[in-house]
């Protein structure tokens, strides 16, 4: 057993906050968001109880509310820290902090992942009649055969949704194409692959603004955060442009079966994940040019975005494997 | 004394912007309260209807959205939060630290769950009325066939996952960050390490039900087709998503339970736990078992073989460490110097319902035999054995246990004992019947059901109301006590009692361990 003799008199006092209204402000923000995004999806789909729904109203109030509360919140946190009131036990708190809630988005992504998997490897060949799920294929969906991408649904098959033995919910559009590269020759127009090295180097920039921060060296710094925000844009421009090209060309859309669902879902919660770690290193940036917050030991704000912006990373790379490649 | 460390404020801004671990904690454990009394008057009017066979006092359409919203508001509104109220009062005493570590997250944890259920309830009277899908909420009655009200449905279980991933967040980077000096993990109080192991559970699976719930979100609005065939989905996986959360979710539920009883059965027994060590790996093992064992809800889903029997043989294995928790409790109670005091009671009652919960779930392990028992009353009774005989008793055995030292008074010790002798015999009433008629092939989840389960039934709906009463006897003990109690001051409120939060003094100071302590030697647990 260790020795239980050290430690108590140099211990440094863990700063517990004094009572703050940034809890209940920050509930009111997200509550009346979720509300209001539950208004808003059923008036679009159960239709609106007047013409002059407030729906949108609430969910903009709320939203707007939530993000000014974030704001006073990280504000608050940040001033905390340069008055001096962060120890280095409480420092660890953070970067335990940060890195369950990373683990926690990377469960989430699983749960997709994880339908995607199930649906490659049981349900397609199911669908089509084979195996032990087979049985079914002849009464429910007689013809319908199965490959990955999907070049069609069972209700396509079958006829369309009035000729369904079983009922189901949705509609489905036009046929599906594939999202991987038609042929060799055509790599270079291939915006995946452009997508994964631009992602891949921002993790390598992201590192290099990191060594220079560590080194005291702030132009580098700034120069090299620069670039990665710059490359995370480039990269939702691209994703944007691959969803006009889905939608528009392809006809591949949420609505076109569990092939438009699944790569819409992955590459849609990345995306918007991206975006989140785009905000969180520019907010980093602004930080950094305007109040010249990051020394070269103390820059947590830097280094938990730089964590996140490496999972979004992470993510990609399965999602270039099992969604575009395989 | 820096400024920070003055008494509570006053007034509702005390409760609205605290940060004190003890304000949340005490505002979990009425929250979870007052949703036990919600989901238990629902569980009455399910009780009620089911009372004589025919329909009696409600629609059908309204007694599924009974079942749901019981189902709902117990697991998400009770019992989690009261085990989260818990870890809150507890942990930073128990292991020497000055509050939480994130105290502010911790206040936003505890504040979006009323709003959170405040939604859910109010589905009952939206249009359409509230989810009746059951508390699993399958798809395709999730999607296809759900009621408008199923968005506010997907929205508030996306709060509360919120809420529980913070707080699990917020538990883990206590215990791993905030342990006194000489705090080693292998010296924490058994219930500091099941609630370590529990919000791991957590952070991995509630995401998961997160990711469930968007797809059954995006079905319902935007045209997807996760759970449906006629685009290539599949109805079973949302089932093997749900439960993917759902597994973990019941060990979510049950560790701290047996966390509190680890505490509670030494200090009554006058003895150390028993194989402390063990206690430790048999908690690590039924987590880890937890992520692999999912598909025994779906035995009859069709599966292929293969599936069926790993999952069978992978669930049968839980029984090993659950096993050895339950000897070594057993042991530590012998020749132990044994008194009855009611949060003992309640201890040695949940060890001998929850393992005949246990045995019944064996039973439901073995696959062949599941295709019998699949969506009975058997599997009613089994679940509320574990349920309300393990995690309800050993929550009620805490709250007598340590509310002392919570507020200074003590409760009234008869009023205890007959709260527990009559929600002991009350449940017995309402749950073992069950067995019967479900092994007798009454399926759950219906209003009516066909004469001859008629007696049992009855027998049921009377044990309901008998136990449901008895909890109005223990809110009144406990507003009794804490109003008008007899005062303690000894520090450790019970002579067997061990660990740090029996070294303040009694009721704990609004804040406690502001300089860390120096854990002695045997720290209370070996």
């Amino acid at each position: 057993m260790s020795s239980n003799t050290t430690a108590v008199p140099g211990h440094e006092k863990y700063y517990v906050p004094e009572s703050s209204s940034l809890a209940v402000r920050a509930t009111i923000g997200l509550v009346t968001s979720v509300f209001g995004a539950g208004l808003v999806l059923n008036d679009m789909t159960y239709g609106a109880a007047s013409e002059s729904s407030n729906s949108v109203w609430v969910l903009t109030a709320g939203l707007v509310f939530f993000v000014l509360t974030l704001f006073s919140w990280f504000r608050t946190a940040i001033r905390e820290n340069l008055a001096g009131m962060n120890s280095g036990q409480l420092h660890q708190s953070y970067v335990l902090g940060m890195f369950w809630f990373i683990f926690s988005e990377l469960m989430f992504f699983a749960a997709f992942f994880g339908a995607l998997l199930y649906v490659r490897q049981f349900v397609g060949p199911w669908l089509a009649g084979e195996g032990e799920g087979g049985r079914m294929n002849a009464l429910l969906w007689p013809g319908f055969e199965f490959s990955w991408p999907p070049v069609t649904t069972p209700q396509e098959v079958v006829g369309g949704v009035d000729a369904q033995a079983i009922a189901n919910n949705g509609a489905f559009v036009s046929q599906e194409k594939s999202m991987a590269p038609a042929d060799a020759h055509a790599w270079y127009a291939w915006l995946p692959m452009w997508n994964t090295i631009i992602l891949l180097s921002s993790s390598a920039t992201v590192h290099v603004a990191h060594t220079g921060i560590l080194a005291g060296d702030r132009k580098k710094f700034n120069l090299w955060l620069g670039i990665t925000v710059g490359l995370a844009l480039v990269f939702l421009v691209l994703q944007a442009a691959e969803y006009y090209e889905a939608y528009v060309l392809f006809g591949l859309t949420l609505n076109s079966g569990i092939y438009g669902s699944t790569f819409f879902m992955l590459t849609g919660f990345h995306g918007f994940h991206v975006a989140m770690g785009m905000t969180m290193l520019l907010i980093q940036l602004i930080r950094s040019l305007k109040n010249n917050h990051f020394t070269a030991t103390d820059h947590f704000g830097f280094e938990a975005s730089s964590w996140y912006w490496h999972f979004v990373d992470v993510v990609w790379v399965f999602l270039f494997l099992f969604v575009y490649i395989l | 004394m820096g400024d920070h460390y003055h008494g509570p404020a006053t007034g509702v801004t005390r409760w609205l912007f605290t940060t004190n671990h003890k304000d949340i904690g005490t505002m979990y454990l009425w929250f979870s309260f007052a949703m036990f009394l919600l989901g238990g008057f629902f569980a009455m009017v399910i009780r009620a209807e089911l009372f004589q066979p025919g329909m009696q006092l409600v629609e059908p359409a309204f007694f599924n959205q009974m079942t749901t919203l019981h189902g709902l508001i117990m697991v998400f509104g009770a019992i989690m939060p009261s085990f989260v109220g818990l870890a809150n009062w507890l942990i930073p005493m128990m292991i020497g630290a000055p509050d939480m570590a994130l105290p502010r997250m911790n206040n936003w944890s505890f504040w979006i769950l009323p709003p959170a259920f405040l939604m859910l309830a109010s589905t009952l009277f939206m249009e359409g009325g509230a989810p009746a899908f059951g508390w699993t909420f399958y798809a395709p009655l999730s999607t296809t066939y759900a009621p408008p009200s199923v968005t506010f449905f997907i929205f508030a279980i996306h709060i509360l996952g919120v809420s529980s991933i913070m707080g699990s967040i917020n538990i883990i980077a206590t215990v791993m960050n905030m342990r006194a000096p000489g705090m080693t993990y292998m010296k924490m109080p058994l219930f500091v390490w099941t609630w370590l192991i529990t919000a791991f559970l957590l952070v991995a699976v509630m995401p998961v039900l997160a990711g469930a719930v968007t797809m059954m979100l995006m079905d319902v609005h935007f045209g997807t087709s996760f759970f449906s065939a006629a685009g290539g989905g599949d109805p079973v996986l949302f089932q093997h998503i749900f439960w993917f959360f759902g597994h973990p979710e019941v060990y979510i539920i049950i560790l701290p339970a047996f966390g509190v009883v680890s505490q509670i059965i030494p200090a009554f027994s006058r003895k150390p736990l028993f194989g402390y060590a063990s206690m430790v790996y048999a908690t690590a093992s039924i987590a880890f078992l937890s992520f692999i064992v999912w598909a025994h809800h779906m035995y009859t889903v069709g599966m292929p073989v293969a599936g069926e029997l790993f999952f069978m043989y992978a669930t049968m294995l839980i029984a090993v460490p659950t096993g050895v928790k339950v000897f070594n409790w057993i042991t530590t109670m012998w020749r132990g110097a044994l008194s009855f005091e009611t949060p003992m009671l309640f201890c040695i009652g949940f060890l001998v319902l929850f393992t005949l919960g246990g045995f019944t779930g064996l039973m439901l392990s073995i696959a062949p035999a599941d295709f019998q028992y699949h969506d009975t009353y058997f599997v009613v009774a089994h679940f509320h054995y574990v349920m309300v005989a393990g995690a309800v008793f050993s929550m009620t055995a805490a709250v007598y246990y340590w509310l002392p030292k919570w507020c200074g008074r003590m409760y009234n010790e008869s009023m205890g004992k007959a709260h527990f002798w009559i929600s002991f015999i009350g449940f017995n009433i309402t749950f073992f019947p069950q067995h019967f008629v479900g092994l007798a092939g009454m399926p759950r989840r219906i209003p009516d059901y066909a004469l001859q389960f008629a007696d049992f039934n009855m027998m049921s709906s009377i044990g309901a109301f008998i136990y449901g009463a008895s909890q109005l006897l223990f809110l009144y003990n406990v507003v009794a006590t804490i109003v008008a109690g007899e005062r303690v001051s000894d520090e450790k409120v019970w002579d067997g009692a061990e660990g740090l939060e029996w070294t303040v003094p009694t009721p704990a100071p609004y804040h406690t361990f502001e300089e860390p302590p120096l854990v002695p030697k045997p720290a209370g647990t070996i």
